[in-house]
């Protein structure tokens, strides 16, 4: 409950798999929570799409939920934050509101293509020097590109001017307040931006051969970028950073080497570098971390593509276990992983890697090998994984990791957690509360309307609710690293590439 | 010699009936199997929904549902009971200020399945997964108070003096026990290291059985007044969140 006359801060957190409203406190406490899951379309082996349409009736559904089960009101609220899956792209017509085709998601990799010539054609190097991402399928430039080329009529429309480019963010502020605007967390994940100007760039958007009049307006993460007219008729939309950015905010990694890790369907670690861009030579991802006032602040990032989603695995297509809590308990049935390792590239290892062809191996099976250190070895997979992005962060940044700040449904998971601290030797945090992305989005919002006056009282809400101190005999680390090393080695080259 | 219940041979032969067939079956099927009118065999497969031994599938089927698999192992597991109880311990913890421990019964012991620091940034390391005595305990009393069934009876357990507080008689622990039956929560005035002291409530899964104990842990001053009586906000924040963690198992009935 909160008190009385107490003014609060919405976060909308639209995600891969639903979008949620929480409303927060001052002192970043959660107050309420609402939540519609969407529609996941598969039309096609590696296709993946949202319908934006339907993402919009859900947001106008779980804001006045979320307000309804706190008992407040719009006029309880000083501002709204939106956090959003990255990458997600979504084109609209201008003039109707309507979406020309589904929104292409980050997991989709039907540009591969796209991406194939740019590398093909020399653009890669170009590509890199401006915007700091290696051409992938990952990122929201080449979907714009393959929408462009690929439904009907969206090339004329988009230079006649009648159609309208946006990550989830943009949608959703064009829908709540009329403005066409993106942030530049999002915006750093088009390749399309120029990571030092942080403006669209005009040999990208020429490589990619993309209208600069369909862009939104690149806006820091913290300000008012219109009023509601929509869903909270006159509360300000004052906050929008991709999700992973937000759970940076939300962490309070506010100083230069702090670095968080949410363990999700995947991790992404982001490690602050403050306001140097950090080149990096070891498979990360130089993108902004956040522009709250007037300088950006950078950061190094890591992906790994498969750490819940192996759990999920684990439980329904193996049904070794009925929750995903249960593998603790199956994992302590037994003293260690009996020699067993499982490298989960179901499609390929992220960071730092990035090797395409690499798919999952499950190594030293022997008579002697049972549930539990099958489930063991899930668990340590998403441990040494953690342990190769921060190797690779400590290289690149030149700042040494020494604690890492956890957040995200794993870290409910104690013997998971006391691993990473293990195999990284390094002690890790949970914070009280473990809605960083979501309260990210607030402290920007809360930030932007001065319910908050700086960092540091952001600084001082963040509450240590558990921290987990390394234990691991260093010689039994350095071995099973080493063993970990070669599972991994022999994941390479599954893939072999079709002659096409 | 009373006759047998017939509404619970029913609902035996309903799940005998769900049991023995491969596939999924629909209201209209299970009445005319068990040669029920529509609306009882409604009544009963709706009530063994509720209490999770039936599920339906995403047409609105019947099938036997995951409680009735896992009756015979052991109640719930306790990483299921922490990730359920997760996010109100984070929150009894930030509006008490306290340390928040969950505890389950684990032979003559308590077993911490869950420890959330007191949230003021002083040093403190994760007790999850140790033991704390029966006795001496606010998580130990709440169990011994609520669970008898899943604890020893007071009698066969060892009364260990840790404390000047510490109840080293059957009938002092008899008696705390029947104070915390009465007030629906047991306390710990710092009978298992002096100056802390904790209050715990009992987590209830389906039909009232208690699966284990959410407590809050700090200095006796900070928990209880003068005259030993808790402190009202926190017994406020206490009882909500047990009853809000209970309600989630309810929902959720392994």
């Amino acid at each position: 409950m909160p008190g009385e006359g107490e003014r609060v801060v919405a976060a909308i957190d639209q995600g891969t798999t639903s979008t949620r409203c929480l409303l927060f406190n001052r002192s970043g406490r959660m107050l309420a929570v609402a939540q519609r899951e969407h529609r996941q379309h598969y039309p096609a082996p590696g296709l993946v799409e949202h319908d934006a349409a339907e993402i919009w009736r859900n947001v106008r559904r779980v804001v006045p939920a979320a307000l309804r089960s706190a008992g407040l009101t719009p006029d309880d609220l000083v501002g709204l934050g939106i956090a959003n899956q990255r990458e997600t792209t979504v084109v609209w017509n201008r003039h109707t509101g309507v979406p020309i085709s589904r929104a292409v998601t980050w997991q989709d990799t039907r540009t591969d293509g796209i991406v194939a010539r740019l590398v093909d054609d020399g653009h890669a190097p170009m590509i890199t020097r401006l915007c700091g991402l290696a051409p992938a399928t990952y990122f929201a430039g080449p979907r714009l590109r393959w929408i462009l080329d690929h439904v009907p009529g969206a090339r004329e429309g988009a230079e006649a001017g009648d159609l309208l480019f946006g990550t989830m963010e943009t949608w959703l502020i064009w829908n709540l307040t009329g403005a066409h605007v993106t942030d530049v967390t999002n915006a750093s994940r088009t390749m399309l931006m120029d990571l030092r100007t942080r403006e669209w760039s005009d040999p990208l958007l020429d490589v990619l051969d993309v209208p600069r009049r369909m862009l939104p307006e690149i806006r820091s993460n913290a300000e008012v970028y219109g009023v509601c007219t929509a869903v909270l008729p006159g509360v300000p939309v004052a906050g929008a950073l991709g999700d992973q950015q937000a759970a940076l905010v939300g962490q309070a990694c506010f100083a230069p080497g702090e670095a968080k890790c949410t363990y999700g369907t995947g991790a992404f670690l982001l490690m602050n570098t403050g306001e140097r861009i950090a080149e990096s030579s070891h498979g990360l991802i130089p993108t902004v971390g956040y522009l709250l006032g007037e300088r950006p602040v950078y950061a190094l990032e890591g992906a790994i593509a498969m750490t819940g989603s192996l759990v999920q695995w684990f439980r329904d297509s193996l049904g070794m276990i009925g929750t995903a809590a249960q593998i603790e308990t199956l994992a302590e049935t037994v003293e260690d992983n009996g020699g067993c390792y499982i490298v989960p590239a179901f499609s390929g290892l992220y960071s730092p890697h990035w090797h395409p062809d690499a798919r999952g191996v499950m190594v030293g099976l022997t008579s002697f090998i049972n549930r539990g250190h099958l489930a063991r070895a899930v668990l340590e997979a998403t441990g040494w994984q953690t342990r190769e992005v921060v190797d690779a962060m400590n290289l690149d940044s030149g700042v040494t990791v020494t604690r890492l700040k956890v957040d995200g449904g794993m870290t409910a998971n104690h013997l998971l957690m006391q691993f990473v601290a293990d195999v990284l030797d390094v002690p890790v945090e949970r914070p009280l509360g473990s809605e960083a992305v979501s309260l990210g989005a607030a402290y920007a919002a809360g930030l932007a309307v001065g319910h908050w006056s700086d960092v540091e009282v952001l600084r001082s809400n963040w509450h240590r609710a558990a921290a987990w101190e390394p234990a691991m005999d260093p010689d039994l680390r350095r071995r099973e690293h080493a063993n970990w090393g070669r599972a991994v080695d022999r994941s390479y080259g599954w893939v072999q590439t079709p002659a096409d | 010699m009373p006759g047998s219940i017939q509404s619970i041979e029913r609902a035996a032969a309903m799940l005998r009936l769900l049991g023995s067939t491969g596939r999924s079956l629909g209201i209209n099927e299970i009445a005319a199997a068990l040669d029920l009118p529509r609306p009882t065999a409604h009544g009963i497969v709706r009530t063994l929904r509720e209490v999770g031994f039936v599920e339906q599938d995403p047409s609105a089927r019947y099938v036997l549902g995951s409680a009735l698999r896992e009756l015979g192992s052991g109640g719930w597991d306790r990483h299921d009971l922490r990730a359920r109880a997760m996010n109100w311990a984070d929150s009894l913890a930030g509006s008490t200020g306290l340390a928040v421990e969950l505890g389950v019964p684990d032979g003559p012991a308590v077993r911490l399945v869950h420890h959330v620091f007191r949230p003021d940034g002083t040093p403190q390391s994760i007790r999850t997964g140790d033991e704390r005595p029966l006795h001496a305990t606010a998580v130990g009393k709440c169990l011994l108070a609520f669970a008898p069934v899943a604890t020893p009876p007071p009698r066969e357990l060892v009364l260990t003096r840790y404390t000047g507080r510490t109840c080293v008689t059957v009938a002092a622990l008899e008696a705390h026990l029947a104070v915390a039956r009465r007030r629906g929560w047991a306390g710990d005035s710092g009978e298992c290291e002096p100056g802390l002291g904790g209050a715990a409530a009992a987590l209830r899964g389906s039909g009232g059985l208690v699966a284990g104990a959410i407590a809050v842990v700090g200095p006796v001053e900070e928990l209880f007044g003068l005259g030993g009586e808790l402190r009202p906000a926190v017994a406020v924040h206490l009882v909500t969140a047990a009853r809000e963690i209970s309600a989630s198992l309810v929902e959720g009935t392994p």
